[in-house]
């Protein structure tokens, strides 16, 4: 058979046919949440939850890096931006974040000079050609970006470069969802566990989570097929009272992950506690570098102090990220906030919940 | 954020840290670096993200999970 690993995973009579299953397994009502940004994106932009029974209910989980990554961080990248000399480089996703008062997208309207990368290797590669400049890397991402961020700082190391820095804003899957399930008012009866961060940590974690919280978790894809498929492992769980972790996405997750990763990633970072964007601090929930490449630590090179928290009362991301309610149950979604001017960061990001919904909701029925 | 996609090695050249690929992505072709799927060969699918391959994939796992259905249904 010759695959292409996408057209195959969205072929509409396959769609249909695990839908029709769902709709024919389904019978107590359910709510799963979908842990990555990258589904919620793919269940809005396919109409996947459309596709549904009504008494499936998906919420949508804290897995989008960009809009978990805390003002204060925000704060500190622009203050980085507006030092003379410096390159700030990010993923582009992070440009219109607002911080407490400015985002790096205004900052560089300024005069700062921020730059989009798509891959930190391009941030080392402006670092070796503009060796006078000071070159700082926001290093924002779940589990799956870790390794490459790893790989570039550790061969920053290699080169000696003294002009490459990095303000490191990493966040771990697994604390933020014990997080969720020890919440007073968790409703969350199932997970969909993100393919993508899985490939690089195996399912370890998981199988910790599954049984001490009893609550199924299936380490889902990302296509249509994948995310239905994972939604009706998630019933059979449920009818059959299993509580374990099934990899769904097997073709790229293994049991062990991606230990050429794992262990580069151990070299480089070590776990710390971290605040969340509109949740609060989640202990060792995060990753900082670890004591052998704090040289390249930005806030240290450059002596910037990370602020309290200063988010806005009326965003209300923090219970979106946390499932607690639906981005059109926040009194300013579609008016206040929009994607040309958000209030948080779940508006600005594409895989934020708050951009997926006023995206495709309105495209799909016209509800806003 | 986690975005990655599936992507067809076309070469290799290069080893450890530095072990580059060239990727087609439906015929648009980039530089990846293979430094975390050192198994990938030529002809093999690897899934990318941030300019790095992450995973091999294993085209007999993506047949079960296509399949499923059938068994399922029948």
């Amino acid at each position: 058979m010759h695959l292409d690993y996408i057209d195959e995973f969205r072929e509409p009579l396959l769609v249909k046919r695990w839908a029709r299953l769902i709709a024919e397994r389904a019978r107590e009502p359910c709510t799963i949440m979908e842990i990555c940004g990258g589904q919620t994106h793919n269940i809005l932009r396919f109409g996947l939850d459309t596709l549904l029974p009504s008494s499936i209910r998906l919420i949508h989980g804290p897995g989008c890096p960009v809009c978990v990554t805390p003002t204060a961080m925000i704060d500190a990248a622009v203050a980085l931006a507006r030092i003379p000399g410096t390159i700030v480089c990010s993923f582009g996703d992070m440009l219109r974040v607002p911080g407490s008062r400015e985002s790096l997208s205004s900052a560089r309207a300024e005069g700062g000079d921020v730059r989009v990368v798509y891959s930190p290797i391009e941030a080392l590669q402006i670092a070796r050609t503009e060796a006078r400049r000071k070159v700082v890397f926001f290093a924002v991402g779940f589990e799956t970006t870790a390794p490459a961020n790893a790989a570039v700082i550790a061969e920053a190391a290699r080169l000696g470069l003294t002009n490459f820095s990095v303000l490191v804003a990493h966040v771990l899957v697994p604390p933020a969802m014990a997080a969720i399930l020890s919440a007073p008012h968790c409703e969350v009866q199932a997970f969909l566990a993100a393919g993508h961060v899985c490939t690089i940590t195996g399912s370890h974690d998981y199988q910790r989570l599954a049984s001490r919280y009893q609550v199924p978790i299936v380490i889902t894809g990302f296509e249509p097929v994948d995310v239905l498929q994972g939604i009706y492992l998630c019933l059979e769980q449920l009818r059959s009272r299993k509580f374990e972790v099934m990899n769904q996405y097997e073709r790229s997750v293994r049991r062990n992950g991606n230990e050429a990763a794992q262990r580069l990633v151990e070299e480089v970072f070590e776990v710390r506690d971290r605040e969340w964007r509109g949740i609060g601090v989640i202990p060792r929930s995060g990753l900082g570098l670890s004591p052998a490449f704090a040289p390249f630590d930005a806030l240290k090179t450059f002596e910037i102090a990370l602020a309290p928290p200063a988010d806005t009362q009326e965003c209300r991301a923090g219970d979106v990220l946390q499932g607690l309610i639906k981005p059109p149950e926040c009194p300013a979604f579609g008016k206040r906030c929009r994607p040309e001017s958000p209030l948080g960061a779940p508006m600005v990001s594409s895989e934020g919940a708050c951009a997926a919904y006023y995206l495709f909701k309105r495209k799909n029925d016209g509800e806003i | 954020m986690c975005l990655a996609v599936p992507g067809k090695v076309m070469s290799i050249s290069g080893e450890g840290l530095q072990k580059q690929a060239k990727v087609s992505f439906a015929g648009v072709v980039r530089d990846v670096n293979l430094a975390f799927t050192p198994l990938a060969k030529p002809g093999d699918f690897v899934i990318v993200h941030v300019g790095f391959a992450i995973s091999l994939l294993d085209p007999e796992a993506a047949a079960r999970t296509l399949d499923l259905i059938d068994t399922l249904t029948d």
